[in-house]
C-alpha cells in the first residue's frame, strides 16, 4: 500500500499528485473497526451496567417544584441549527459520493455536481460560523477543564472504575471532540477545494492552474484527500451512533428540534445547560443538586 | 518533451490465434495487458516509454477478426480489417461510400495497409501534452496543460470540455456513427453490442479512457445496418497536410433524401470534442427540410451553438460551421 500518488513528468522528476486512494479502504476499515469495537464494548460492559440505557424517568409528580416549571419539550436544536445540519449532511454525502464512486469504478459525470455541492457546503459553513459566533455563542463548543475531568472519569469508568462522571452540559465532551475533528476535516477539504476552483472556468475568472506550482498543487490535493478520506470514517461513526437505539432520541431531536423534559433531566446538568431560558436560577440550583446527588449515587454503586 | 527512443521497454508478447485465447490472456493479465492491433498508435507509446505494459497481446494472428462480410441487409467488418481493405472493398464502396472515403483519408497508404478499423476507432488522443508524458488529468495527474493561459491548444476541443480538452482523432469514427454502426465487444463473460455513438466516452465519464473498453474487453467487429446503405453521404477532412496528418476538423453525414426533401439525417463532427460529436439539434432541424443553401446555412449556424473555443482554436468554430454547411449542401462522396 502506498500513501501518496506520484507521477513522473517529462523531465523525469517525480511529482506529488495526491493521496493514494488505497487509503479509502483504510478509512472504511477504521470506521468499521470503531463500530464493531463500540458495539462489542457496549454489549460487554455498558449494557450490563445499565449505562446509556433508556430508563423510565421520574414521574412529574416526584419532581421538585421548580423542575415542574420546565416545559414538556426542551429545545435542543433551533430551526437554523437543524437546517445547517441537514444541508451539511446532504452536501457532504453528495461530495463523498461524487468523489469516491468514480474511483470505485462507478463512472458518471461527477465534476459539476461535486463542485456545486462543495459551494453549497461552503455557504452552509459560513452561515454556521456566523450563527455560532453571534447567536449561539462559541462557548457551547469550548472544551472546559470540567469537560476534560469528566472525560477522564468516563475513560476510567470504561476501564472499571466505579466513579461516574457528572452530567454534561448541552454538548458532552465526545460531541465537542467529534465536532472539532469534523470541523477540521471539513475546513481542510473546503479550503483546498476552493483553491481548486482556480482550475475551472467561471463567470468571474478563466481557469489557470499556473497560479501554483505542480508541487504545491500536489500538497493541496493531498490535504483535500486527507480531509475527504477522514470524513468517510467520521461519517461512518456518526451514522452508527445516529441509528443506535439508545441514541435515537438525540437523532430525532435533530429532526424535530426538541427533547423531552425527562430526557433532559436524565442526561443533562441543568446547571451546565439551563433549558431554553425557562429555567430560573432556583431551578438550576435545584437541578444541579439533583445532578450532584445522582453522581454520588452512581459513584457509590 | 518525452525522450523518443528506439528501444521499447521489455514486455511479454503473446500472439493468440483465436479470440477465445486472446480473451483468456486478457482475463489472466488484466490491467497489465495492452491490446495491439495494427500497432500504429501503440508503438509510439512504447517507443516514447510513456506506456509500459507488462504484457502485449498482438491480435494480428486471429483470422476471425479480419474480413468484411455481408450480414443480413448490412455488413460486418472484423476489427482487425485494415483500413486499406475497408476503403477498397467493393461492398463498402457501393453501399457505404462514407466509410470508404473516411478510411481513405486516414494518414498514408503505408499506415492504412497496417492500421486497422478497430485500432483507428480505439486509438488514444493526440494531445501532445498528454502524449509527451506530462502528468495531466488524462495521465492520472491534476492539471490540463493544454488549457492554461499560455497553452498551445490550436488542435483542441470546442465542446464537452471537462478538465481535459483533448479531441477524438479518428476519421472513421464519425463515419461509423453517421452510419449508425454497432460495435461488438467480447470479454470472458460474453458478448455485447453497443451503438457506435456509445462506444466513445468523454472525460465527464472517465477522463483516462476514450472508449468504453475496460481491461479484459475486446472489440471484435463493427456491424453497419442496411438502413443507411446507398444514402446521400458526405465526408470531408481538413488538416494541415493532405496526407499523414490528423484532422483539425472532419465531418461525416448520412442523409436519406427523397424528392429534394431530407427525410433523415445523421451528422457527426470529429476534432471538436473529446469524442465524435453528433449534431442531434442539426439533424432534428434538417428533418423535413429541402436541401438548399438556406437549409445548409441554418445547419451550419446551429452546429456551432455552445462552442467554447480555447485561446488558439477559434478558427475551428468557423471551420466547423462551414463543413457542416457543405455537408448539408454538397455531395462530395
Amino acid at each position: 500500500m502506498e500513501w501518496f500518488r506520484r507521477e513522473r513528468n517529462p523531465w523525469g522528476q517525480e511529482i506529488l499528485i495526491g493521496l493514494s486512494w488505497d487509503l479509502i479502504w483504510v478509512a472504511v476499515a477504521v470506521g468499521a473497526l470503531l463500530v464493531v469495537a463500540h458495539a462489542l464494548l457496549y454489549y460487554w460492559r455498558w449494557r450490563g451496567a445499565g449505562a446509556g440505557m433508556i430508563t423510565e424517568s421520574l414521574p412529574c409528580s416526584e419532581l421538585v417544584e421548580p423542575i415542574k416549571q420546565l416545559p414538556e419539550k426542551i429545545l435542543r436544536h433551533s430551526g437554523a441549527s437543524r437546517l445547517f445540519h441537514w444541508v451539511m449532511a446532504v452536501s457532504v454525502l453528495a461530495l463523498l459520493f461524487t468523489a469516491f464512486l468514480p474511483i470505485w469504478g462507478i463512472k458518471f459525470p461527477w465534476v459539476t455536481a461535486h463542485w456545486i455541492a462543495g459551494l453549497v457546503l461552503t455557504a452552509a459553513i459560513v452561515f454556521h460560523v456566523v450563527h455560532a459566533s453571534f447567536w449561539k455563542g462559541l462557548s457551547l463548543m469550548w472544551i472546559s477543564s470540567q469537560d476534560l475531568s469528566d472525560g477522564w472519569l468516563a475513560i476510567k469508568q470504561v476501564l472499571g472504575s466505579a466513579v461516574a462522571p457528572g452530567k454534561p452540559g448541552k454538548n458532552p465532551l465526545e460531541n465537542k471532540l467529534f465536532h472539532h475533528v469534523v470541523a477540521s476535516a471539513t475546513l481542510a477539504t473546503i479550503i483546498t477545494g476552493l483553491i481548486m476552483m482556480a482550475k475551472i472556468d467561471t463567470l468571474w475568472w478563466k481557469r489557470n492552474p499556473y497560479i501554483l506550482s505542480d508541487d504545491t498543487w500536489g500538497v493541496i490535493y493531498v490535504v483535500h484527500g486527507v480531509g475527504s478520506v477522514a470524513l468517510i470514517t467520521l461519517i461512518m461513526a456518526h451514522l452508527y451512533f445516529a441509528v443506535r437505539p439508545e441514541k435515537r432520541w438525540i437523532t430525532l431531536s435533530m429532526l424535530y428540534g426538541w427533547i423531552s423534559r425527562e430526557r433532559y433531566l436524565e442526561h443533562y446538568s441543568q446547571g451546565r445547560w439551563p433549558a431554553g431560558g425557562s429555567t430560573s436560577a432556583a431551578t438550576a440550583a435545584s437541578a444541579a443538586k439533583q445532578s450532584e446527588a445522582g453522581s454520588q449515587r452512581a459513584g457509590a454503586s | 518533451m518525452a525522450i523518443i527512443q528506439d528501444m521499447m521497454p521489455a514486455f511479454e508478447l503473446f500472439q493468440p490465434a483465436s479470440v477465445n485465447d486472446a480473451l483468456a490472456l486478457l482475463t489472466k493479465h488484466g490491467k497489465d495487458t495492452w491490446v495491439l492491433a495494427g500497432g500504429m498508435d501503440s508503438l509510439d507509446w512504447f517507443k516514447d516509454r510513456v506506456k509500459k505494459p507488462k504484457v502485449v497481446v498482438d491480435l494480428g494472428q486471429i483470422k476471425e477478426l479480419k474480413g468484411i462480410r455481408q450480414q443480413g441487409d448490412g455488413v460486418e467488418i472484423g476489427a482487425m480489417t485494415t483500413l486499406t481493405q475497408v476503403s477498397t472493398n467493393s461492398l463498402i464502396q457501393s453501399r457505404y461510400g462514407l466509410l470508404a472515403q473516411a478510411a481513405r483519408k486516414v494518414a498514408t497508404p503505408q499506415i492504412r495497409n497496417q492500421g486497422t478499423i478497430g485500432g483507428n476507432v480505439s486509438q488514444d488522443t493526440r494531445c501532445w501534452y498528454y502524449r509527451d508524458g506530462m502528468p495531466c488529468y488524462r495521465a492520472g495527474g491534476n492539471t490540463c496543460y493544454a488549457d492554461t493561459p499560455t497553452a498551445m491548444n490550436r488542435e483542441h476541443c470546442l465542446f464537452e470540455v471537462d478538465r481535459c480538452v483533448a479531441v477524438s482523432p479518428s476519421d472513421t469514427a464519425p463515419a461509423l456513427i453517421a452510419l449508425d454502426a454497432k460495435f461488438v465487444i467480447r470479454n470472458s463473460k460474453g458478448e455485447r453490442v453497443v451503438n457506435a455513438e456509445d462506444y466513445f466516452i468523454g472525460p465527464k465519464v472517465d477522463i483516462k479512457r476514450m472508449t468504453i473498453l475496460q481491461p479484459g474487453d475486446l472489440l471484435t467487429a463493427i456491424r453497419i445496418p442496411g438502413a443507411w446503405a446507398g444514402g446521400r453521404f458526405y465526408f470531408e477532412k481538413v488538416s494541415d497536410r493532405d496526407a499523414w496528418d490528423f484532422a483539425l476538423v472532419n465531418v461525416a453525414s448520412a442523409m436519406i433524401v427523397e424528392g429534394g426533401t431530407i427525410k433523415q439525417a445523421r451528422i457527426v463532427v470529429g476534432g471538436v470534442a473529446p469524442r465524435p460529436f453528433r449534431l442531434k439539434p442539426v439533424e432534428d432541424s434538417l428533418r423535413g427540410e429541402r436541401v438548399s443553401e438556406e437549409t445548409a446555412e441554418l445547419a451550419g449556424q446551429t452546429a456551432i451553438w455552445g462552442a467554447k473555443p480555447l485561446n488558439h482554436n477559434h478558427y475551428k468554430v468557423l471551420l466547423m460551421k462551414n463543413l457542416v454547411k457543405r455537408a448539408v449542401r454538397g455531395v462530395k462522396v
